[in-house]
């Protein structure tokens, strides 16, 4: 039976169809392989009775032929989500056990199309991170490791649970946010699929929120066609968040081989890096040799204010979060520790329950927009954003249809071995992403080869707003030519 | 009418000129909260109107209530504002447990309405007008509760998220009279409306009031706020003891600090809450879950079209159509059911044109009188609008005299009834019928020879008969038949 946890979404919504296997015995195969797996810190909450439950209900709707499209599929969901009546924390000591009455769209969409939760997976502490190192359940191990060597390496951030069990085979998909690149960067070092939406295509509703400007959910698969499977059950207009936007979701499957012959590519000279690595320098001329071998037509193209983005990144992002992380205060739910009075409950709460990186984010967010620094910092940070978004613009309106850009500067790397002494060394691992949230555009994370050291390395495809099709289309002609990767088992 | 001369302070190194601003908080009439389903209703067991977005439960999102912007629209034309049709929600940060998101959803930079201006009349004969700055939508806070336990506070959301309207004047108040009658033309235009219930006991219209003095003419001083006043009155007081306050500082050479004060009613004092210094770095920015507020110049004008009349404009038209003076206009539309009060009984007369005023004079004189002497309000009024006409009706038909219609007004007062009915069934009936007078008439003349004799020459002493027929008539005779016959009688 485990060999139909290594079986792609697509195959599996076809042999459930063809009663090949029930949906049951999938999720069975799957959640063996999570206990196997507990090792990698992936699950934080393991939900084997309530995916039981949800796999017979999904066979029983097979049977009586009323199936919907993600019928009886197992799928991870981020900590970040709100899950009804089963524990939510974005992996932060602060939310302690709480457990929401309420659940977010975007599972509720899963749900109503027939997914099945295996349980909840583990992320940067508030997505606040690129290494899953912040999460307050410990970090993640990435099923890939550097050949002959048996060091555990990050799989990336925020998204790092979501990204390891779908590489690990423990789920056939998750679901994961970014904000600065917590889908991408984590599908890149993991050699999954990972697209970040427009922002607005996805509800925020139920989400905790990290940057509520940023924040976008997606979906992590092991294929473009997963993907955009995942992403058409999770987008969708929802009246309780007035920043989605109410315009038709496509099917994006029917993208998935659509010719890309004649699509204009740009290639942007401002993302080659004063010492980027070789690897990544050959890996983005590969992809590019692909897309044209495929018909498109490749242009270099600029983004001028692309050296603004992180720095304006890292004011925006932590303003946002500085305000959207007050709720946590002690008084209604989650950690509480006293004090002799209300500021001294708050003080002791949030000292306690908020990790390192949360606190260091809340700092400077409070910092930049206190009186006297908000325009030069927030202000600015906004005009920045202003002038990246307008770069993506200009490229746009000269017709190009994506850009292809490397979806991170390196490959995984050690638990530990960034970001010690520098946070600014992490942030770092944003440097290809940050743009895309900046500008609210969707991007999406292919693999595309391996390092010298046998890790997996990512492509980033940016498309127009609204326009995934054309990143799946673009996609499978990389994972075409590139081929699927597979982590040797070692956990 | 006359613009407005304001009152100055002696101090003991001359007049001092007050100068005052207000910032008016109405809660906004609606079902629902400003972002959330939640109900408004008053009351109700704690935070049994409190939703997952009220609170602040992670990942919950606000989504705009329309009604609660069609009414601050509604109120930025009632107060002749400019109306932004781009506006935008910003987030004030503070922690404290009664705002769950630990940020207050408000409009700092760009609110939906702009500059405007009302007029309010002082002592009914004078006006001032007064500027408007701005204003913005905001969320109200919860509430407190420190009397369940004795070791914590409870917290209750009921009203946390509620809709409120900020309403900035600009620093236009001279004095003490100005501000209380600021307070009431707002509340009134308020009402009119039906944007905010004005109820300020309920806490529906609270004031935050910056008080400065200065000489007149100098550049304007350091002022202090008085937080949080909900009684007109108040609102008087703690201004004239504020403006003594500063000027006895500033007398005695002392400078004036910005801070924050309360007011005592019980002492009559204000006193420091907290000073400039300890004052909160809101951190204002605009709330990213939010999208900019807009709407199209249609959709003003559309509610624009439907606004209610106000009343200034009732004012007018009740002057120029039922010749009031200006001052009894100005007290029929003070307040919005004496208003619909008087439109009620004018809708009911037979003759609308010829009785409008005395119509005024009585709903003013006999009706406000009598409520103003026992304590009541127009709404619990004993005599209703209808009965009130029916008695206006039968002075204008000539019916009954002025004094029997006192008497009527008195019977239905005390006993309610059909006007018209009393009037016959207890014989009120004006005495027309020149016959009868005439008897009347000629029983007095001829009962009183000497006096009869002297009117010749003191016309004045007529007065006296008529006096005496009224009298034996039970007041019923017609005073007017009774002097044409008098003076024909008497050779006057």
């Amino acid at each position: 039976m485990t060999d139909l946890t290594s079986l792609t979404l697509a195959e599996a919504r076809k042999g459930l169809a063809a009663k090949t296997f029930t949906s049951l015995e999938l999720i069975d195969a799957h959640l063996s392989a999570i206990e196997a797996a507990r090792v990698l810190n992936a699950f934080v909450m393991e939900t084997p009775d309530q995916a039981r439950s949800m796999a017979r209900e999904a066979d029983a709707k097979i049977a009586k032929g009323d199936a919907g499209p993600l019928v009886g599929i197992p799928l991870g969901i981020k900590d970040l989500f709100a899950t009804k009546g089963v524990r939510t924390t974005a992996c932060s000591k602060i939310l302690g056990n709480f457990v929401p009455t309420y659940e977010s769209t975007v599972t509720s969409q899963l749900w109503r199309d027939g997914a099945v939760m295996l349980g909840k997976l583990n992320n940067d502490e508030f997505a606040m991170g690129s290494s899953n190192e912040t999460s307050c359940f410990g970090p993640v191990g990435n099923p890939w490791r550097r050949d002959g060597s048996n060091t555990t390496l990050v799989p990336g951030g925020s998204s790092g649970g979501s990204a390891s069990a779908v590489a690990a085979l423990l789920c056939m998909g998750a679901t994961a946010t970014d904000t600065g690149g917590s889908i991408r960067q984590p599908a890149a070092f993991t050699a999954t699929v990972g697209i970040k939406p427009t922002y607005g295509r996805c509800s925020r509703w139920g989400i905790v929120a990290f940057a509520s400007s940023l924040d976008q959910a997606g979906p992590i698969a092991r294929s473009v066609r997963d993907s955009a499977m995942l992403l058409r059950s999770m987008a969708g207009h929802d009246p309780k968040d007035t920043t989605s936007v109410d315009i038709p979701v496509p099917d994006y499957e029917a993208a998935i081989g659509k010719s890309v012959k004649g699509m204009k590519i740009g290639i942007p000279k401002e993302y080659r890096l004063d010492g980027m690595p070789a690897e990544i320098e050959k890996l983005w001329s590969e992809g590019a040799a692909w897309l044209k071998a495929a018909g498109a037509e490749l242009v270099e193209v600029s983004l001028p204010h692309t050296k603004y983005a992180l720095p304006a990144y890292y004011i925006v992002a932590p303003a946002e979060a500085s305000s959207n992380l007050a709720r946590y205060d002690g008084v209604r739910y989650g950690l509480r520790e006293q004090g002799k009075n209300i500021i001294e409950l708050y003080e002791n709460t949030r000292a306690e329950g908020f990790g390192a990186e949360v606190k260091r984010r809340v700092m400077i967010g409070t910092y930049v927009l206190s009186a006297g620094y908000y325009d030069a910092y927030y202000l600015r940070a906004q005009k920045v954003r202003t002038l990246i978004k307008k770069d993506f613009e200009d490229c746009f309106a000269n017709g190009v249809d994506a850009i292809l850009t490397p979806a991170t500067p390196s490959a995984a790397f050690g638990i530990g071995e960034k970001g010690g002494a520098d946070p600014v060394e992490m942030y770092l691992n944003d440097i290809f992403t940050v743009t895309v949230n900046m500008a609210g555009l969707p991007g999406i994370a292919v693999p595309a080869g391996k390092d010298a050291q046998g890790l997996p390395l990512g492509l980033q495809l940016i498309g127009r707003p609204f326009d995934e099709e054309t990143l799946f289309s673009l996609g499978e002609v990389i994972e075409q030519a590139a081929g699927r990767f597979t982590p040797a088992r070692w956990w | 009418m006359s613009t407005a001369t304001h009152k100055l302070l002696k101090g003991a190194t001359g007049d001092w000129e007050m100068v005052i601003g207000m910032e008016i908080h109405a809660q906004v009439t609606s079902n629902s909260k400003l972002f959330s389903g939640a109900s408004t209703a008053f009351g109700g067991e704690a935070n049994s109107h409190a939703s997952l977005v009220d609170a602040a439960m992670p990942g919950m999102l606000p989504v705009i209530n329309e009604e609660c912007v069609r009414q601050a629209v509604r109120t930025g034309l009632g107060l002749n504002a400019q109306i932004n049709l781009r506006s935008v929600f910003d987030r004030k940060n503070y922690f404290y447990p009664d705002s769950p998101q630990g940020y207050q959803i408000s409009q700092y930079k760009s609110p939906i309405v702009g500059e405007g201006e009302v007029v309010v009349e002082l002592d009914g004969r004078k006006t001032a007008t007064i500027g408007i700055e701005r204003l913005h939508l905001e969320q109200d806070a919860g509430k407190l509760l420190h009397d369940q336990s004795p070791t914590m506070s409870y917290v209750d959301l009921n009203r946390c998220g509620v809709a409120l309207m900020e309403i900035v004047s600009k620093p236009d108040i001279r004095d003490a009279e100005q501000a209380k009658a600021y307070v009431t033309k707002l509340r009134s235009i308020l009402r009119y409306l039906g944007t905010c219930d004005g109820d300020m006991e309920k806490g529906s219209l609270r004031a935050d009031v910056n008080v400065s003095v200065r000489k007149p003419g100098a550049p304007l001083g350091t002022r202090c706020e008085i937080k949080n006043m909900n009684s007109i009155n108040f609102i008087g007081q703690a201004i004239e003891y504020e403006a003594r306050r500063q000027i006895e500082i500033l007398e005695d050479g002392g400078a004036i600090d910005q801070e924050t004060r309360l007011y005592d009613p019980n002492k009559g004092e204000t006193r420091s809450m907290r000073s400039k210094e300890e004052a909160h770095d809101y951190r204002y920015f605009p709330d990213p879950d939010l999208l900019p507020l807009e709407f199209s110049q249609a959709f003003v004008d559309e509610l624009k079209a439907e606004l209610p009349e106000l009343p200034d404009q009732k004012k007018a038209r009740f002057v120029a159509d039922f010749g009031l003076s200006a001052y009894d206009a100005s007290v029929l539309v003070a307040e919005r059911e004496s208003a619909v009060f008087y439109e009620t009984v004018l809708n009911t007369l037979g003759n609308r044109a010829r009785d409008g005023k005395m119509a005024a004079n009585w709903v003013i004189n006999e009706l406000f009188g009598r409520l103003n002497k026992e304590g009541g309000n127009i709404t619990g009024s004993p005599v209703g609008a209808e009965q009130l006409a029916a008695i206006i009706d039968l002075i204008g038909e000539g019916t009954i005299s002025g004094k029997i219609a006192k008497d009527l007004f008195e019977i239905v007062w005390q006993e309610g009834g059909d006007p018209r009915a009393l009037v016959e069934s207890r014989g009120m009936k004006q005495v027309t019928d020149l016959s009868a007078i005439e008897k009347v008439v000629d029983d007095i003349i001829a009962a009183n020879p000497d006096k009869a004799a002297q009117v010749k020459d003191k016309p004045q002493s007529l007065g006296w008969f008529v006096g005496q027929v009224m009298k034996a008539s039970g007041g019923k005779a017609n005073p007017q038949s009774v002097n044409e016959l008098l003076k024909s009688k008497l050779g006057v």
